[in-house]
């Protein structure tokens, strides 16, 4: 925590330090641009970034401050990701579940996995927002939002697969054998044995899923328009970005503090599965 | 699950029993060839022998973990697996193998509650086991903060939990120190003595084969195969007494050389290097 808080502040000094010293029409070989440019409109002060989070969004009468709108569309957003990990995660153990039990499986499904995941994300959002408009499930009513959950959970069941089909062949011989001697099922050693020493590949996976799940969530925001999200903010505010450069950078670390949430949340989680961990430290 | 007409059925009977792996370049390996042992109700019987000589092999088939390449297996008159999925046997191997997750008392009810036992019965049992192991007040900690006799200990109580006629060990003490190692010995001795189970015991200490058991079956690699069996019944009374006595050391001399397969000399016999 401490180191945490050094971090942010160096951060935070060599921002302002190289803005003080830096040149001010930043540096360029041939026409690259190799340093940024110092002027207040590239680099506003820390100040001013904070000091524009508190004033309102626009001179419209009852605008909200910036703040309460980035941590408004923030909330929302991070709620989109929780489905998408959610979603994402129960697909991902899914796979992993039926790749463990099949063979054949893990062979024929693992390179599609690494396959889906070169197919940019920009790409797919018009296709699932599309099949999505055409969905008639019931009274259900395909949004925006679902749309982007889905994408989410593109990226988010990648990773939680993969742990978990590494976390469910972990066992050693020994345990398995022992199961086999107690002459139990495959569902018994799955519920009794895999899943429990799965759980520490699980948790870094589960939060590996989450950051993806939020990538997931501000790119498809903002590919798909969905409105109220984190991703549209970023792209509303920094299209006011010469008039009003400062404005720009408090939906961006809105998004930094929602994946800090995020992180805490499947900490917390894994917090509770402690007494499956203990594999961790030498037996 | 005791059948009173079974008593008479030995515990364990290998006939003939060969077991090859194959190898990759096409020589393949004998583990043991054509072995013949019967285990009575109830008896303690060490297989001993260099490393290789298909020892380990040999419990594995018995346990159902392996199938012979030839030859027959019937542990209480059914097949190898028959007997495993009746659950006729316990089994110990050299290292624990507990679950991490699991207190002591945890690991120790997991067959039982694998086979459906109800959980006031289970409580009742686990509690009989851990005081049977000595460990009572260590019930609800976690194998990593017990030592590796403890550890070892609830290995054998959880093998026990379904009062098995027959208990297979592969080695339950290679790990331990020597004092552990003798300590747990006595243990084994009196627990097999209280639950009348027959046991087959893989060892590769002389003094613990003959301390523990009532025939020693002495093995040779290469191909495995059985060399000969030294009947050592020292009675039923086998305190820490009579690792001084000579007897006792008659025994293991005994045994000495049928694994050198030469006579050793008489005063090694006498030596601490038993192991």
């Amino acid at each position: 925590m401490g180191w945490g808080v050094v971090g942010v502040v160096a951060l935070g000094l060599l921002w302002e330090g190289y803005k003080a010293f830096g040149p001010v029409g930043g540096f360029d070989v041939a026409g690259l641009q190799l340093l940024p440019r110092t002027t207040d409109s590239a680099m506003p002060h820390i100040a001013d970034m904070v000091a524009r989070a508190f004033q309102p969004v626009n001179s419209a009468p009852g605008s909200p401050a910036v703040w309460l709108a980035v941590s408004t569309a923030a909330l929302s957003s991070l709620g989109t990701a929780s489905m998408g990990l959610v979603l994402g995660s129960g697909v991902g153990v899914a796979l992993a579940l039926v790749m463990l039990r099949f063979r054949i499986a893990r062979s024929a499904v693992l390179p599609w996995l690494i396959l889906s995941q070169t197919v940019p994300l920009i790409a797919l959002a018009p296709l699932v927002v599309s099949w999505g408009g055409r969905l008639q499930l019931g009274d259900l009513t395909w949004e925006r939002w679902m749309s982007v959950a889905v994408i989410a959970s593109y990226l988010a069941f990648f990773p939680v697969a993969v742990g978990a089909l590494r976390g469910l062949s972990s066992p050693d011989t020994i345990h398995t054998e022992l199961m086999h001697s107690y002459a139990v099922g495959w569902w018994k050693t799955l519920v009794f044995l895999r899943l429990p020493s799965s759980v520490p590949y699980l948790l870094p996976a589960v939060r590996l899923g989450a950051a993806s799940a939020i990538i997931g969530t501000v790119v498809a925001e903002v590919s798909t328009g969905a409105k109220g999200g984190i991703g549209r903010l970023i792209i509303e505010y920094a299209q006011s970005g010469s008039a009003d450069p400062a404005k720009a950078w408090s939906p961006i670390a809105g998004a930094v503090v929602m994946g800090l949430v995020a992180a805490g949340i499947v900490a917390a989680f894994g917090a509770t599965l402690g007494r499956f961990r203990r594999n961790e430290v030498a037996a | 699950m005791t059948n009173a007409t079974t008593a008479s059925v030995p515990a364990v009977d290998v006939r003939g029993v060969t077991k090859t792996f194959p190898s990759r370049r096409g020589d393949d390996v004998t583990a043991l060839l054509d072995v013949s042992l019967s285990v009575h109700a109830g008896e303690f019987v060490s297989l001993i022998g260099p490393s290789g000589c298909g020892k380990s092999t040999l419990l594995r088939i018995i346990a159902d973990l392996d199938s012979p390449t030839s030859g027959e297996v019937s542990v209480f008159g059914k097949s190898a697996s028959g007997a495993r999925r009746d659950q006729d046997y316990g089994i110990a191997f050299q290292s624990a193998g507990l679950l991490p997750w699991r207190t002591v008392a945890a690991n120790i009810e997991l067959p039982l509650q694998l086979h459906g036992m109800t959980r006031p019965a289970r409580r009742a049992r686990v509690s009989e086991l851990v005081e049977l192991v000595g460990l009572s007040s260590f019930a609800s900690s976690y194998p990593d903060q017990l030592s590796g006799g403890m550890q070892q200990r609830v290995a054998i109580a959880r093998a026990l939990a379904e009062s098995p006629r027959l208990l297979l060990m592969d080695e339950p003490f290679g790990a331990l120190d020597e004092m552990t190692r003798e300590y747990m010995q006595s243990e084994l001795v009196r627990i097999a003595d209280e639950s009348a189970a027959a046991v087959v015991f893989v060892t590769h200490s002389i003094p613990e084969a003959v301390f523990l058991s009532n025939r020693v079956v002495v093995m040779s690699p290469r191909p495995g195969r059985i060399q000969t069996i030294v009947d050592v019944d020292l009675g039923s009374n086998r305190g820490e007494r009579l690792r001084e006595d000579a007897h006792f050391f008659e025994k293991v001399t005994i045994v000495r050389e049928a694994l050198h397969g030469t006579p050793a000399p008489h005063s090694a016999s006498r030596g601490v290097d038993h192991r």
